[in-house]
């Protein structure tokens, strides 16, 4: 048995085998539920019913969905030039480090105004946190997926140093938490009476951006460039470590303006729960969009959606809530199988 | 200063260190296996907790203690087959698929967990190992109780060593598998199958980090943690380049590891825990992991084909 290239995939192809990815985690979701002794169509019904079916649901499903663009496109960006980034959750924190320490003291005094620069500020720390293990790649040829995800490890840690020493809020009641943002420097809401905040809009207005410098820009075009063949793109003259520098700046600024969403549009302090592992389902998020920056709006919708219905259908139908975790490793792993079967055909022989 | 010394010289430092070494080396071992035939397996952190939750479970439903550790290395090597077929035959992201393994067999452990046990706030304890004391050598001042005083566990996983670094060095099977991820083409002329012996290697070496991980909950505690396993695995990769793909070496990484996780937990009870916030001292593993990486990077002598895909008749 090997694989045989196929050089023009015709679009039956290459749609059918991801609809039947999708088609096969459904499957497995229903099994799953049976297995957990709930009725399977019951349970798929109260997971969209808890997602999308109320405007409550809606909206908390848009708030979740929102850190998961951000990462999301993170991921997306540094996976086009083959860079593993598999630290987006320490750049998130990284983000909201940086986000409570401006926003509590030193810019309280300017008001809405000092959003903007909250916002750099976060993307810049969440830039250096990145461009740490890419210099390590670059310089001393260090596998950066080890040293990404090391790095979550110790921010995790950093952020329960912060919150229980220097940045830990003396009206917290004791509780490892930092003292809340300066009301001026929320992120309103998008709508007055709606529990959307601008965290949404920025995150659509970001992915716009990505897809515009991945395909207009000749920065995009050295990404793909360089992901798609580093050794080709560096006889082609362009240079290959600069490339992959810019893109973990571009990269860990995305992941670290989750962070800043988080504390800055819904939770407005820092804690050691602000995320619980957006920066990894970014990587499905990211998988499942097939790395196109307007895809993965769609595709954290989606992966928010699971986890907020099964939430809510966890609750209803006793079906662990884990349940959405495992849905999204099956859909991640098929979904790979599928893209790949989408360029290869298997023959005998 | 001599606080530091102090440690040092109790037996009790020495025993924490191999015992925290054991989960690490079984898993290192099962990671290097997979390198060397040229398979990056990053399913190596949920395959250590899909270990630990099913050797205990099985243990917990009444297999046995060493019923439990069989169960947890077919747990891995089910999730090792897995992430053979997608990455050997198929070619796929070595990098994705071995997320998405994590991601499947640590929430598979959660969803099974929760689905078994619906109710409970604490999970039960089994009877784990119990340390198995070597007639006269556990007299030997600081040594003996340091290695002769463990769980058989523990004597396992230097056993696996041994056969790891035999198989690999003096069989024409080990030969096999190192051309496999140094020059596969070669292998393939021989008239092997390279797709049989990584799917083989990376199957094998997922039962390895399974046992690791089944080494938390059946030897060194007894019970199972959510995030009892917190990146024990990466660390392990860590210590397979450290090791420079060598067994013998990345066994004495990982003691050497486990001995500066054992001093930290040791250091946090000194007049220097007073000073210093604990989370620093918890930072150290991950922070040395990344060092070590720095260090051996000049001189590792990485498997030439690791992360290629090989494909027959392909040139």
């Amino acid at each position: 048995m090997r694989l045989e290239p196929i050089a023009n995939p015709s679009l039956a192809r290459s749609l059918g085998f991801p609809a039947a990815a999708l088609v096969a985690t459904v499957v497995i979701a229903s099994l799953l539920a049976a297995l957990a002794g709930a009725n399977p169509l019951a349970t798929l019904g109260l997971i969209v019913k808890g997602a999308a079916g109320s405007k409550f649901a809606l909206l908390e499903t848009l708030n979740r969905a929102t850190p998961l663009i951000f990462t999301g496109l993170a991921i997306a960006t540094a996976f086009r030039a083959k860079l593993w980034n598999i630290g987006a959750e320490a750049q998130l924190y990284g983000g909201a480090i940086v986000t409570v320490i401006l926003g509590t003291s030193a810019l309280s005094g300017i008001g809405a105004a000092g959003l903007p620069l909250i916002a750099l500020g976060a993307m810049v720390a969440g830039a250096l946190i990145l461009l740490g293990p890419v210099m390590l790649k670059t310089k001393f040829g260090v596998d950066e997926v080890v040293t990404t995800l090391l790095f979550n490890f110790i921010m995790l840690l950093l952020v329960s140093y912060l919150l229980e020493g220097p940045m830990k809020d003396p009206m917290g009641m004791g509780w490892p938490k930092s003292a809340p943002l300066d009301r001026a420097l929320r992120l309103p809401r998008i709508a007055e009476g709606l529990r959307l905040h601008w965290g949404f809009g920025l995150a659509l207005i970001s992915a716009t951006l990505i897809w515009f410098v991945q395909t207009r820009t000749t920065l995009g075009y050295e990404m793909r460039a360089v992901g798609l063949n580093a050794q080709a793109a560096r006889f082609a003259g362009i240079p290959v470590s600069a490339v992959l520098v810019k893109t973990a700046l571009l990269s860990g600024g995305l992941a670290a303006l989750a962070g800043f969403s988080e504390v800055a549009g819904l939770k407005g302090h820092l804690s050691l729960d602000l995320s619980p592992g957006f920066g990894y389902t970014g990587i499905i998020v990211a998988m499942l969009a097939l790395l196109h920056p307007l895809g993965v709006v769609i595709t954290a919708i989606f992966v928010a959606g699971i986890f907020v219905g099964s939430d809510s259908m966890s609750r209803a139908a006793g079906v662990p809530t884990y349940i959405a975790d495992m849905l999204l490793a099956v859909a991640l792993l098929l979904m790979v199988a599928a893209i790949g079967l989408t360029k290869f055909r298997v023959v005998r022989g | 200063m001599s606080a530091l010394f102090d440690i040092l010289l109790t037996a009790s430092f020495w025993a924490a260190a191999v015992r925290i070494a054991s989960p690490l080396i079984f898993a290192t071992m099962g990671e290097l296996i997979c390198e060397r035939a040229g398979v990056l397996n990053l399913g190596i952190e949920g395959i250590m907790v899909i270990g630990a939750f099913s050797g205990w479970m099985a243990v917990y439903l009444g297999t046995g203690l060493w019923g439990g550790v069989a169960v947890a290395m077919l747990a891995g090597m089910l999730f090792g087959l897995l992430h053979a077929t997608l990455t050997v035959p198929f070619g796929l992201s070595q990098h994705v698929v071995g997320l998405g393994v994590t991601l499947l067999a640590a929430s598979t452990s959660y969803f099974a967990y929760r689905l078994i046990l619906p109710e409970v706030t604490s999970p039960p304890k089994i009877e784990p190992f119990q340390p198995l004391e070597i007639p006269y050598l556990v007299d030997i001042p600081l040594l003996g109780p340091a290695l002769f005083a463990q769980t058989a566990l523990t004597y396992t996983a230097f056993a696996v060593v041994a056969i790891t670094a035999i198989t690999l060095y003096r069989t024409p099977l080990g030969l096999a598998i190192r051309a496999a991820g140094e020059s596969p083409q070669a292998v393939a002329a021989q008239g092997l199958s390279v797709t049989g012996l990584r799917m083989g290697a990376v199957i094998v070496g997922s039962g390895l980090m399974a046992v690791g991980g089944a080494f938390l909950t059946l030897s060194a505690f007894s019970s199972f943690f959510f995030e009892m396993v917190n990146g024990r695995g990466w660390i392990c990769i860590a210590l397979v380049v450290f090791g420079a793909w060598r067994p013998g070496k990345a066994m004495l990484g990982a003691l050497l590891f486990a001995g500066f996780d054992a001093l930290q937990i040791r250091l946090q009870q000194t007049p220097i825990g007073q000073v210093v916030p604990y989370q620093m001292f918890l930072m150290a593993p991950y922070i040395l992991s990344i060092l070590a990486l720095i260090l051996m990077s000049r001189r590792a002598q990485v498997p030439a084909a690791l992360m290629v895909p090989f494909n027959k008749g392909e040139r």
